[in-house]
């Protein structure tokens, strides 16, 4: 037995093979046990992709620890495929020396030919295995034997041929099995031999560890020292509707939700519509476009109107967003953000709409952007944009990305005595000289909502003259008009947190600023580089616009400044242009995060070359 | 409450002789006596000269973006059943760049009004064709003429299993205020098509309806339980199959022959929107006006306000702690 502070786990197989369940299932088991973790989901984006095949491989990346953990890790300690397919796709993922768990009733000829080998070659005698443990087994065999007594059809059989891999997996970790023989009683409530037939796998599973315990070696990761509290896990999608429901909670406003089928944003509409005791109305709307207008509808009959989207919803939404800007009425619009452009890589990560959230509408249509960098940071940034978006009386971009959409983590919740209250501007008194688009001093105009008698007033896209509202085409008004709407956003500024180093030095070599999902990775690579004494520090940004303003100072303590971003550069465009420093770009584009080594080797090429100027 | 009382300080901007005027002046003059006070009401329009509307309206409004005041308006009236929510809209903002919105809140019913001003161009753009046009009409965008085969927007509304499909003229005040009275007490989704002269891009588009000399020969006013007859009573409508037929009274055929108008019958009311031949045809139908078709159907605002209270009863009140918690949870 060994002693591990991390252990990176990798489960693959083919989509029909339950991976996605087997990792949540083991993730919450290790989280329930006291470990931090960091998961990453990786699946075919096809809901029956071809059968055995390389684009049909299903995975899910699991990285817990004794310490913090940040990322769902680089390579993988231990990788289990569950036929050809899968090893072929990932081989590259297991580390030198790691250990792999082989179905080999998924090693057939059939599954060799579907994935692609030839001949007579054996995949799993392959030169590139050399230096790895192996663990061959027939899953599906021993599955069938485990249940030759059930009754059960083979069908069903094997379907549960996942959890003998989870048994096997919970043994090498000396992980108790209870949590999960408690959630498939309660899964399998009403079908309780499907119940049973899966505790007898799974404990046939942990058996078969015991049996060949002497030739492998189990790893042990103790519990983590992570900050005392209550803990759930946090999957991003779930605790950004969470989020919502909270903040019109605590705004005493009726939340309306208003979104269209996209992945990777479904889950939030799939959410919120099981929030229909807290008054929370959903609205599937049959596109994009009604899905915003919906929610603007909604807001201006006093709720806190939200929609969701990933890129090419959110495209659609632009026009609309722009109405919003011009009503001055609240909104929050979620971008959980894939790959693209067009229809792109609907199931794979990227943050390359940080440009279209800033810029991406006719006119001069500024709005405030704010950035989840977590599963479980999606409730506070989320919270925070909804917050804005009420007291502000505009609408707000909040980004978010597949990898923190379908990852998971655990989540020290709030109470709800401990979330703010939030204050929306609405009208009350008396309705004598009411202007609608008159400013209080954040420059913010007050909410009137139909039902309020002598508070009738009419909106509209068109350009507005000052505190009347009524239409108007003076030439200095209009520029008045977009200067009073800028200057709101601005005003913002005054009304969120400084930015702070997140960890590492505070003034020195090189500050690696990052948004987004990219938190754990950056912050992985700058605590190891700080440890091991290098002048490395973090700054990470949930306010994209308007930005903290004490951003330009933190800039200006270090003597280079990387910017890694999922994109080509779109943060690094804002910085260097609101600061006129010469940041440099450390891009990727693979529908992949980033791993915490490539932000390290970035941050050692630049010390480098600091060395050698 | 009076007419005035309904009216904004604004000036009203549409061109003299306008039909959007009467259309107006009609709305204002029902709105005192249906009684809804006007804190209650909202007029939300798209784009479009007709979508100038709620700048003179003194209720709520709103002037939105082109094609989306069914869309808004959906969202308001789900979020807020108890309002009375007004759609105004053109034939190039609802039945083109709009058009999906509004098939979508047809099927859905929500209950508001939707008065779509027909005068089959676009007019704030200055004189384009628009999905009403008709064919061969020679426009700024159609040189040659129109090669769109034009939309009927009553049969689409039929199709979208619209619960109150009507059509009114501008020239018509009287029967204008009657319809458009009724369209507000229906409970559903109200679509009304309103025949309106565009005097300066399309003047004189529906001159056969409206003008004194043929209006009698060319149009049909359709009255619940009553026959089809038109033409000062001098001809009338049989049904002959599914075919409708135009007959003359005293001959051959008598009263009690001619098809009788029941607003309920939806095979027939689409039967009716079908008697919409084209001015050039010599055996042409007249044009029908009126309530084609009302159908009593649940309301989607009403469907999901009952899912919330079953919801609150089922799961009992939201309790904001027990939702962060969730079902699982450990302590470190």
């Amino acid at each position: 037995m060994k002693i591990q502070e991390k252990v990176c786990i990798l489960f693959a197989g083919d989509s029909g093979d339950g991976i996605q369940l087997t990792g949540t299932e083991f993730s919450n088991t290790v989280a329930h046990y006291g470990n931090d973790l960091s998961t990453f989901p990786d699946f075919p984006a096809e809901i029956r992709a071809p059968l055995g095949t390389v684009s049909g491989v299903s995975g899910f990346k699991i990285n817990f620890g004794s310490s913090e953990v940040f990322t769902p890790g680089g390579m993988a300690d231990v990788m289990v495929v569950m036929n050809v397919a899968a090893l072929k796709k990932n081989l590259k993922q297991l580390k030198k020396g790691g250990l792999l768990i082989a179905n080999t009733a998924g090693f057939d000829a059939r599954n060799k030919k579907l994935a692609g080998y030839e001949g007579t070659e054996d995949p799993l005698r392959q030169p590139d295995l050399d230096g790895f443990t192996k663990m061959e087994l027939d899953v599906t065999k021993m599955t069938r034997e485990a249940l030759a007594e059930s009754g059960l059809s083979k069908k069903i059989i094997d379907r549960s041929k996942n959890m003998f891999v989870l048994g096997l997996v919970y043994w090498l970790h000396h992980k108790d099995l209870g949590h999960t023989v408690d959630t498939l009683r309660e899964k399998f409530a009403s079908k309780p031999e499907i119940a049973e037939a899966n505790v007898s796998v799974l404990k046939a599973g942990y058996h078969y560890g015991e049996t060949v315990e002497a030739s492998y070696e189990r790893i042990v990761v103790k519990p983590a020292a992570l900050p005392k509290g209550e803990y759930r896990n946090a999957v991003g999608n779930q605790v950004t509707a969470i989020a919502l429901t909270s903040a019109a909670q605590k705004a005493g406003l009726s939340l309306f939700y208003a979104g269209y089928p996209i992945t990777p944003a479904s889950d939030i509409l799939h959410e919120l519509s099981k929030h229909k005791n807290f008054g929370v109305k959903t609205f599937q709307a049959e596109d994009e476009i009604a899905a915003v207008t919906a929610a603007i509808g909604a807001s201006f009959g006093g709720k806190l109107g939200v929609t969701a989207s990933s890129g090419p919803g959110i495209a659609l939404k632009t026009e609309a967003m722009g109405l919003a800007v011009m009503l001055e009425l609240p909104l929050v619009v979620v971008n959980v953000q894939r790959g693209g452009p067009s229809t792109g890589l609907p199931t794979k990560t990227e943050q390359a709409d940080l440009l279209q959230a800033l810029y991406g509408r006719n006119g001069e249509a500024p709005l405030p952007v704010l950035a989840a960098h977590s599963p479980s940071d999606s409730f506070w940034a989320t919270f925070e944009a909804a917050r804005i978006a009420i007291e502000y009386m505009t609408p707000v971009i909040i980004l978010s990305d597949g990898y923190i959409a379908n990852g998971a983590g655990p989540w020290r919740f709030p109470k709800s005595d401990d979330l703010p209250a939030i204050h929306p501007p609405i009208v009350s008194g008396s309705s004598q000289g009411f202007k609608p688009y008159s400013r209080d001093s954040k420059g913010v105009r007050p909410w009137a909502i139909p039902g309020q008698k002598g508070w009738e007033h009419r909106a509209g896209g068109l350009e507005k003259e000052h505190e009347s509202g009524n239409v108007s085409y003076d030439p200095e008004n209009h520029e008045l008009m977009v200067g009073l709407r800028a200057q709101k956003i601005e005003n913002i500024a005054d009304d969120i947190p400084l930015a702070h180093v997140e960890n590492g030095v505070k003034a020195g070599k090189v500050l690696v600023v990052g948004w987004g999902s990219t938190y754990g990775a950056i912050k992985t690579a700058v605590t190891s580089l700080h440890q091991k004494g290098m002048e490395v520090g973090h700054m990470h940004m949930r306010h994209i616009h308007p930005m903290p303003k004490n951003v330009g100072e933190i800039l200006s303590q270090y003597e280079a400044v990387i910017v890694p971003e999922l994109n080509k550069g779109q943060l690094i465009k804002v910085i260097r242009e609101k600061y006129l420093v010469d940041a440099q770009p450390l891009s990727k584009v693979q529908g992949l995060p980033f791993l915490a080594s490539e932000i390290e080797e970035a941050c050692l090429r630049t010390i480098q070359k600091l060395g050698n100027s | 409450m009076t007419a005035k009382d309904f009216a904004t300080d604004q000036d009203v901007r549409w061109c003299p002789g306008c039909g959007d005027y009467s259309i107006l002046k009609q709305v204002q003059t029902i709105l005192p006596e249906v009684g809804t006070p006007p804190e209650d009401i909202v007029f939300i329009s798209g784009i479009g000269c007709s979508s100038r509307f709620p700048y003179y309206m003194n209720t709520y409004g709103m002037h939105s973006i082109h094609g989306r005041a069914t869309s808004l308006a959906s969202g308001l009236k789900a979020a807020r059943p108890e309002l009375s929510v007004w759609i105004v809209t053109g034939d190039g903002d609802s039945l083109s760049i709009g058009g999906n919105h509004l098939i979508h809140l047809l099927r859905r019913n929500l209950d508001v009004n939707v008065l779509l001003f027909n005068n089959e161009i676009y007019g704030l753009t200055k004189g384009q064709y628009s999905p009403t046009s008709e064919l061969g009409k020679v426009t700024k965008s159609s040189p040659m003429g129109v090669i769109d085969h034009p939309f009927n927007p009553l049969s689409l509304a039929l199709g979208a299993d619209a619960t109150f499909v009507a059509r009114i003229m501008d020239r018509d005040p009287i029967h204008m205020r009657n319809i458009l009275k009724t369209a507000n007490e229906h409970v559903g989704t109200s679509f009304v098509e309103i025949y309106q002269n565009c005097n300066v891009f399309n003047d004189g588009a529906f001159e056969l309806f409206t003008d004194k000399s043929t209006k009698a020969a060319e149009t049909l006013f359709l009255e619940e339980g009553k026959p089809l007859l038109f033409n000062s009573e001098k001809e009338g409508i049989i049904l002959d199959g599914l075919m409708p037929k135009r007959v003359s009274i005293g001959g051959q055929y008598t009263l009690d022959d001619l098809w009788v108008h029941d607003p309920t019958d939806s095979a027939k009311a689409y039967l009716l929107s079908r008697m919409f031949d084209a001015a050039e045809e010599s055996s042409r139908m007249p044009r029908p006006f009126g309530i084609f078709y009302a159908e009593d159907r649940f309301r989607y605002e009403e469907a999901m306000e009952a899912q919330i209270q079953k919801a609150k009863e089922t799961k009992g009140m939201g309790d904001l702690d027990a939702l962060l918690r969730g079902s699982n949870t450990w302590t470190l």
